[in-house]
């Protein structure tokens, strides 16, 4: 598309040409404009997500009965992966439920998207695409073009991943872990999909790690020391270095796999793999080899996961409560040490595939030393509150969820960690407990007030603060229904990934067992199944909340309406191409908050005091 | 709007942005890399007794490719060099040579494909099984050349000893030895493959470690040549910031002769 010549006056007074649609929306170079695609995206993906897990939550509550509404239209898309179910009287279809076989596939999908196409995506791509370079001072990210290709990568992932629901067979049905043997072996096209998927997916966050570290070590405005740097960039740092050296090796595993499924190899097909009939395979591969590929990346991105969120936390915290961040040393160095050590206990995930005692001990040992820098962390970000003026807006609501829900999901991870008591509570809803903790209220919960914060820098406008604060407290509450029983059912001895939700293993239906489950874990699924639902409708209001306020939001007073220390609030509303007005000089630290003898109680990076 | 550093050097970092990026870009290859040696690791330890081969592949075309991506990463260097002693001529003379090698490498490794593609390995009905390279093939028979034939359950390691004593004897016995070669009905033949990645994990993992090495190697010429011809136009314009994409370039080029620099060992000799 040509650029128009007629010189648009913008407030800045730079004079840009008007770069026209596609420039501007579609191949923007500009951080800002890339971080909110991320974040559009992904919400999207976190959407589909969802609405997976919803959907799999009836089959779960009420296995094998027809879905209501969207029943149809799933057999429509999925042909007969959505069974139909019959009236037993009259023999007359009355719907479509929810197949094994399509409960497998929306599971592996639901993980897959949710973490690599929603909650990644969102935390790191969108929040450090917008927020890094303001923070540090910097016009732009270091490669501006390759942050474009990497956004385009990414879509292109998502968007195979996406396809592969509508080819014949549908989508992978491996668990977002895509186990081999089981992952060469189930007879769908959509393993395929999965892999190419995630080939592009990795790819587009390796481009984006590189340029996130980059423009961290060499864009930081005059001033700007690595101690000057706000907590959230630090975590960002880290992420980056997290995504840049483990994601290759689950590169390499889904290359094998691709390999195994395409060229016949056997890199993880065991001699004499028989799945109904002896596979004509050459054999000598090792099942196990894909695990530690799979988790050397799997653990790290745990904390690709949280480390982010930690960051929005850290900002939100310390400008609500009005004072520095307590520890901001003790986080940094914790954070440090957490990526480094977050290498080296991935196998706390292969207890049970008998890797050996010895190495068990290992890795048991990393885990229980690796909680201590996430402990100290917590910590520090709890007593940042002591003493403190706090305003309580939506996203300080958010933010200060987010500690006691990390902490339940970081506390619940411990018996995880020992392999003896994992052993019993390996791949029960325990565990979808205890990680969901982290991740839903926990990161989530960290992203929506990331949202609600820098909203205001975005588009000139706060976001409703009466349905912020709906949409808080019916999450808060819907949030622990939906995963609070998880834990109770997981100790009961319910496993995960079963599409009739442990009726299976009922003692109704095996009376002469040890061990069925008991009536009343069942009758569970059905109030987690309403809970998750009541989950989904509390984001209505909010999704309302963000497009509606962009153009009737109330207007923001200043150009730094919450009173805050970082650059990203030194800069024009919204931030122009470029960025920053004038050149920028840092002369304090991140957090100087009530500075006695101070004017205001607030020092901006770039102001003397 | 300009981004600061494309071409100077941050004062205390002392480096410019694209250097930072290919050394991180690079530091994430080494992780790729290093996951693919640790499966190597791992399938040959955990291989059953005689079913890993060693000496399988011609340590000829392997040493002399050796020979040539070393003698590139001298060239590029030189290119490097040539640029900030002002000398575009000594430029294009070097980076010629190492585009030149990057195709001979690229060459010489789709014929040493191309010999495992034709190698066959058939079993017979009657229990043995028979290794050679495809001469000719009807609707009716194959024929095989340096044929070697054992019982059908012999593991890998002790065929391809064989199979290398078998080829030595025809060298020795010289040239065109075609009364050896064997003709084999269709009929006889229970199963029949070559040796493509699908024949063993071996075979597996050298396809997959030189396949990618080989895309690196590709990928890197085609950079080398675009700045080498086309590109090199910006050597009048902006001659700094040319030399810094050749280095760059060059940094990426090192790599995958370094990564060669293992492979050859652990896929050749070891
Ligand atoms: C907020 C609403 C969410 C609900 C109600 C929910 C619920 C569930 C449930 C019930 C399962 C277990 C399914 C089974 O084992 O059969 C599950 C699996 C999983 N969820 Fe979620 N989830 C939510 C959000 C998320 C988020 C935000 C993430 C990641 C960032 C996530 C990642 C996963 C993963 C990785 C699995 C395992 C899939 C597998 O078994 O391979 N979920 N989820
Ligand atoms: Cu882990």
């Amino acid at each position: 598309m040509e650029s128009t010549d007629s010189h648009v006056h913008h407030e800045d007074g730079h004079g840009h040409h008007d770069p026209g649609f596609w420039r501007k929306y579609v191949f923007s170079t500009d951080h800002k404009m890339i971080g909110i695609q991320y974040g559009l995206t992904s919400l999207l993906f976190m959407l589909l997500g969802f609405f997976l897990i919803a959907l799999m939550r009836w089959s779960i509550a009420y296995p094998g009965q027809p879905v209501p509404v969207v029943g149809y239209l799933l057999h429509a898309i999925m042909g007969d992966m959505a069974s139909p179910v019959l009236d037993p009287q009259t023999r007359e279809l009355i719907g479509y439920a929810i197949s094994n076989d399509l409960y497998n596939s929306f599971g592996a999908m639901h993980g897959t998207i949710m973490v690599f196409l929603a909650v990644v995506p969102l935390a790191f791509a969108a929040f450090g695409n917008y927020v890094v370079p303001l923070q540090i001072g910097a016009p732009d990210m270091a490669f501006p073009r390759l942050n474009m290709a990497s956004y385009h990568l990414f879509l292109l992932g998502g968007l195979i991943m996406f396809a592969s629901f509508f080819i014949p067979g549908g989508p992978a049905q491996a668990g977002w872990t895509s186990y081999s043997p089981l992952a060469t072996s189930i007879p769908t096209d959509g393993q395929f999909y999965w892999l190419v998927a995630m080939v592009v997916i990795i790819t587009s966050s390796l481009l984006g790690a590189v340029n996130f570290i980059a423009t961290i070590i060499q864009l930081r405005a005059p001033g700007m020391t690595w101690m000057r740097m706000p907590f959230f960039c630090w975590a960002q740092f880290v992420t980056a270095f997290l995504l840049l050296l483990a994601f290759p090796p689950l590169e390499v595993g889904a290359l094998l796999q691709l390999m195994d499924n395409v060229a016949g190899t056997s890199f993880y097909l065991p001699t004499g793999l028989a799945i109904s009939t002896l596979s004509d395979v050459s054999g000598g591969g090792s099942p196990l080899l894909y695990q530690h590929l799979f988790w050397f990346l799997g653990h790290p991105e745990v904390y690709v996961l949280i480390l982010p969120a930690m960051g929005v936390v850290s900002e939100i915290i310390a400008n609500n409560t009005r004072k520095p961040l307590w520890g901001y040393k003790s986080l940094v160095y914790s954070v440090l040490v957490l990526g480094f050590l977050s290498f080296i206990v991935w196998a706390h995930h292969m207890y049970l595939t008998g890797m050996g005692t010895k190495i068990s001990t290992f890795f048991q040992t990393t885990t229980m030393i690796i909680s201590i820098p996430s402990v100290i962390i917590l910590t520090c970000l709890f007593i940042s509150l002591w003493g403190g003026r706090i305003r309580f807006n939506t996203p300080m609501l958010f933010a200060l969820a987010f500690l006691p829900m990390f902490g339940i999901g970081g506390l619940t991870g411990l018996p995880l960690g020992f392999n003896y008591s994992d052993i019993l509570l390996h791949d029960t809803y325990y565990v979808i407990g205890h990680f969901h903790y982290v991740v839903a209220p926990g990161t989530i919960f960290a992203l929506i007030a990331g949202i609600y914060f820098w909203y205001p820098k975005m588009t000139g406008r706060y976001m409703s603060e009466f349905w912020g604060r709906v949409h808080f407290w019916c999450s808060f509450v819907f949030m622990n229904l939906t995963f609070q029983p998880m834990f109770a059912q997981g100790m009961a001895g319910m496993l995960r990934r079963m599409a009739d939700g442990g009726v299976g293993y009922s003692i109704a239906n095996n009376p002469d067992a040890i061990g069925g489950l008991a009536d009343r874990y069942l009758q569970l699924n059905v109030n987690i199944t309403l809970a998750a639902y009541a989950l989904g409708i509390s984001q209505i209001p909010f999704i309302i909340n963000l497009f509606y306020s962009i153009k009737n939001g109330k207007k923001v007073e200043s150009d730094n309406p919450w009173e805050s220390t970082t650059l990203d609030w030194q800069t024009p509303t919204p931030p122009p191409h470029g960025n920053f007005v004038g050149p920028i000089k840092v002369v304090n630290g991140p957090y100087e908050y009530s500075v006695p003898g101070a004017k205001a109680d607030y020092i901006p990076q770039n102001q003397k005091a | 709007m300009e981004v600061p550093y494309t071409d100077t050097n941050r004062p205390d970092t002392g480096l410019y942005n694209a250097k930072v990026g290919i050394w991180l870009f690079l530091a994430s290859e080494v992780m790729l890399f290093g996951a693919l040696f640790s499966a190597y690791i791992l399938l040959r330890v955990g291989a059953m007794p005689g079913h890993w081969p060693t000496g399988l592949l011609d340590v000829g075309p392997g040493f002399v490719n050796t020979l040539v991506l070393i003698l590139s990463s001298v060239t590029v260097v030189m290119a490097w060099a040539s640029l900030k002693l002002n000398d575009f001529k000594k430029f294009k003379f070097y980076q010629g040579i190492t585009v030149i090698c990057a195709l001979l490498f690229v060459v010489i490794k789709s014929f040493e494909y191309k010999s495992k593609f034709t190698h066959h390995d058939v079993i017979l009905k009657d229990g043995m099984r028979v290794d050679g390279h495809l001469v000719e093939e009807t609707d009716e028979f194959i024929v095989l050349s340096h044929p070697v034939s054992y019982p059908a359950e012999k593991g890998i390691r002790e065929r391809a000893v064989a199979i290398k004593e078998a080829e030595h004897h025809a060298h020795e016995a010289g040239g065109d030895h075609h009364h050896e070669d064997r003709k084999i009905m269709l009929d006889d033949i229970e199963k029949r493959t070559t040796w493509g990645p699908w024949a063993n994990t071996y075979l597996a993992i050298y396809f997959t470690l030189t396949g990618l090495h080989a895309l690196h190697v590709i990928a890197g010429a085609l950079v080398i040549a675009y700045f080498w011809g086309p590109g090199s136009k910006m050597w009048k314009t902006h001659p700094e910031q040319f030399a810094n994409r050749i280095e760059v370039s060059g940094l990426f080029w090192h790599f995958v002769d370094l990564v060669w620099i293992f492979l050859f060992p652990i896929l050749y000799l070891l």
